[in-house]
């Protein structure tokens, strides 16, 4: 091949590839369009006021459905999950709150980069303060009293297809504004004895009250149940095998997810409650893999997400492990009970 | 001795290189490799930059299940380089070859990431991206030494990492560009950097001169010759000093976490140190490497450990301040560029020409499984101990190996100018 040959086909590639990903970028574009047009017998939604001291029982999650108020705030009556949502203009990827406090992870659209803040909300979905998170969010709590938020994120990306993922947990009060930027610098405690590690990664916080919490602590390939005291700075393992805890009402149990023994390695994760009483395990109904931090409706319902056609789903299960799994909102995605 | 031979017979010469200005330019097969490595370094680090948010945000899914086939990516990955290299040197036109399937069987899995939506499926997409890397790194290494005079190999191998690097700062600023312009399009981040990927593979097919052989060409390199590059003194002390080295040289994720955490440093700046190293391997690649061509690769090898030596002592020290950082970031830069490409000239110079990719994947491998059993000994060591600690005894074996590098490498066997 001549020198002239050689680089006119370099010049056709260049141009019939640069089409290819110019269509993908302009395909991609449009459909970001149509995602803001309402989906064929998807919910309806509808723009209106949403306060975190509602008077009746309501559910507010992440709306995943498409439309022009995809990723926003939403609630709907708890007894009618169905009903029409309603929208409330405030975007999050992940979200919690309780008596009156919220916490909202967001995704900050930067020049160059993505970068992320977790924003502590008032009962008016009004921005009290802001932190920035290291990477990008996945669990996020507020203590029963509303004073205490926590939120977990991944931390990732520093090598060539680099696989090792971390997480970095923050704990702020709503009252000083203290924050604890980092768990991993609080004492670990583990099986009676002091320890430390590199490799500790910990998220999933629960909290009991306005100083005890629970959350997943991971190190060298084991998963524990930890207890935190925000006071004391110290996490106190008590159990193995359990991520992403979820603490029952009357805190007397703990909804989690297991590394099932038999199931994939690819997808281990079944759903169990611990009563912390008696230290003993119920598997419940669901059979599937379950990659969320559960939720409990009441003293004996447990909800919690699972990937579905417009992202995810919400799913109910008895927590008694009676019963069967059963959707109960569709393109959900991080949910929590008001009033 | 194969000494004599590598200084009697001239390395091919490729089309594009101009042996009567011999130093004036670099030859235009490593610019060529250079581009290939750029181009093919901003497709896969578009996909690097996004695949956590594409996981945790678009698909709502944890990313730890990645964790698990990460060790073995690891050790399949320095198998498959050394598969590679001896590959490349069997075929007649081995290096280009393998080294566009590597290139090849990346740029597909680019485009199959838009079908993979579960953990398990995307997981098994990189596995074969990081097998085509494996395959491809060693015949191209060779390709660049077999272009190059001898004595300007360590200019040409920094001008080939500076273009890499260049890409790899480039990928995620094009990735986030398209997903600003798109609103959440993954799949357009994947099919773009599809297309640059397969443009890599054209410019490699069309711009990179197949390395011409002499019709007294030596007959081709059976497996057990490939083993036996080893008896070569000069490669064999090489291959040790690498590894000895290796053996103390802490992961970079490991180095930034202590930065982090011994200077205090806020936990969001974290992301952007692997930038500060990537920025001043960069700057400093070309400048070093032809410097090492003119006062010794061996030398320059061992100042550029002295250099993360120097990284090392001021993480210690506690030495507070947002200058610490820059000059931890820029010891570490500078070690990568002292070392880098200048391993791979030094180990191009002490092998013979028929067996290059075999050559530079032994010694590379070694390298890199020694780094990975440092990182599982600096893991154990940190939990034992402390974080400090560890880092006070790595420094200490890396002080220690360094001498006795010098010590083995002290002997003249490479040909310099």
């Amino acid at each position: 091949m001549t020198r002239t040959t050689r680089l006119l086909t370099l010049l056709i590639a260049v141009l019939l590839l640069g089409g290819i990903g110019t269509g993908a970028v302009l395909y991609s574009a449009d459909r970001s369009g149509k995602r803001g047009v309402e989906q064929q017998g998807g919910p309806p939604v509808r723009v209106g006021s949403v306060s975190l001291q509602s008077a009746g029982r309501q559910l507010v999650f992440r709306n995943m459905a498409w439309g022009p108020h995809r990723d926003e705030l939403a609630t709907v009556p708890a007894d009618q999950p169905d009903s029409e949502r309603t929208a409330s203009g405030v975007k999050c990827l992940r979200f919690h709150a309780a008596a009156g406090t919220g916490v909202c992870l967001q995704a900050v659209h930067g020049a160059l980069e993505d970068s992320y803040r977790a924003v502590i909300l008032d009962d008016r979905l009004h921005e009290l303060r802001t932190f920035p998170a290291a990477g990008i969010p996945t669990r996020a709590r507020v203590s029963p009293s509303g004073h205490l938020a926590a939120w977990t994120v991944f931390v990732s990306g520093d090598s060539y297809a680099g696989t090792d993922f971390s997480t970095r947990t923050a704990i702020v009060d709503t009252r000083t504004w203290t924050l604890h930027d980092n768990l991993e610098a609080y004492a670990v405690i583990k099986d009676g004895h002091p320890f430390q590690s590199h490799d500790t990664n910990i998220w999933g916080v629960t909290f009991a009250d306005d100083s005890r919490f629970y959350a997943t602590l991971a190190t060298g390939g084991h998963t524990y149940l930890v207890q935190g005291d925000v006071t004391a700075r110290t996490l106190t393992t008590l159990h193995q095998n359990v991520e992403c805890p979820s603490l029952s009402p009357d805190g007397t149990r703990i909804a989690y997810k297991k590394r099932a023994p038999g199931a994939p390695a690819e997808a281990p994760w079944r759903l169990y409650v611990l009563d912390l009483g008696t230290m003993t395990e119920t598997a419940t109904a669901e059979q599937r893999n379950i990659d969320d931090q559960a939720l409990w409706a009441d003293g004996s319902t447990l909800v919690y997400a699972i990937p579905g056609d417009f992202g995810a789903d919400l799913w109910t299960t008895p927590a008694d492990g009676t019963g069967s799994p059963r959707r109960m909102v569709t393109s959900a995605l991080a949910p929590a009970y008001l009033g | 001795m194969y000494l004599a031979d590598s200084r009697g017979t001239k390395a091919p010469v490729a089309p594009g290189t101009h042996p009567g200005r011999r130093g004036a330019a670099v030859p235009g097969t490593v610019i060529a490799l250079g581009a290939v490595s750029l181009i093919t370094d901003i497709s896969s680090e578009m996909v690097t930059a996004v695949l956590p948010l594409y996981v945790v945000a678009a698909l709502g899914l944890s990313p730890l299940g990645f964790g698990l086939l990460d060790g073995l990516n690891n050790g399949v990955g320095a198998l498959v380089r050394l598969v590679g290299g001896h590959l490349a040197d069997r075929g007649g036109r081995g290096h280009k070859a393998v080294a566009a399937v590597g290139y090849g069987l990346s740029a597909v899995c680019k485009p199959l990431l838009l079908l993979a939506h579960t953990i398990p499926l995307i997981a098994a997409v990189i596995a074969v991206d990081r097998t085509g890397k494996g395959l491809r790194t060693a015949p191209r290494d060779a390709m660049i030494s077999l272009a190059t005079e001898p004595e300007h190999r360590g200019r040409a191998f920094g001008v080939h990492r500076a273009m890499d690097t260049t890409g790899a700062l480039l990928g995620p600023l094009v990735a986030f560009a398209v997903l600003r312009a798109t609103i959440d399009g993954y799949d357009a981040v994947f099919a773009v950097s599809g297309c640059v990927a397969a443009l890599g593979v054209l410019v490699l097919v069309l711009f990179v001169p197949t390395p011409a052989r002499t019709a007294d060409a030596p007959p081709r390199p059976s497996l057990r010759d490939s083993l036996t590059l080893l008896r070569l003194p000069a490669l064999r002390r090489l291959a040790l000093c690498a590894v000895l080295l290796g053996l103390t040289t802490v992961s970079d994720s490991f180095l930034y976490l202590l930065l982090q955490r011994q200077l205090g440093l806020s936990a969001h700046l974290f992301p952007l140190l692997p930038l500060g190293t990537a920025a001043a391997f960069l700057l400093l690649a070309v400048p070093l490497g032809a410097l090492a061509d003119r006062i010794g690769r061996r030398t320059l090898f061992l100042a550029g450990h002295g250099a993360l030596l120097l990284a090392y002592v001021l993480v210690l020290a506690r030495v507070q301040g947002g200058t610490a950082v820059v000059g931890v970031l820029a010891l570490h830069g500078a070690f990568y560029a002292a070392t880098d490409g200048v391993l791979a000239a030094a180990a191009a110079n002490a092998t013979p020409a028929a067996q290059q990719g075999a050559g530079l994947a032994l010694v590379g491998t070694g390298q890199a499984l020694a780094r990975f059993t440092c990182s599982l000994a600096f893991g154990a060591a940190w939990s034992a101990w402390s974080g400090h600690t560890a880092l006070a005894v790595t420094a200490t074996a890396l002080a220690l190996s360094a001498v006795a590098a010098s010590l083995l490498l002290r002997t003249p066997t490479e040909v310099t100018a």
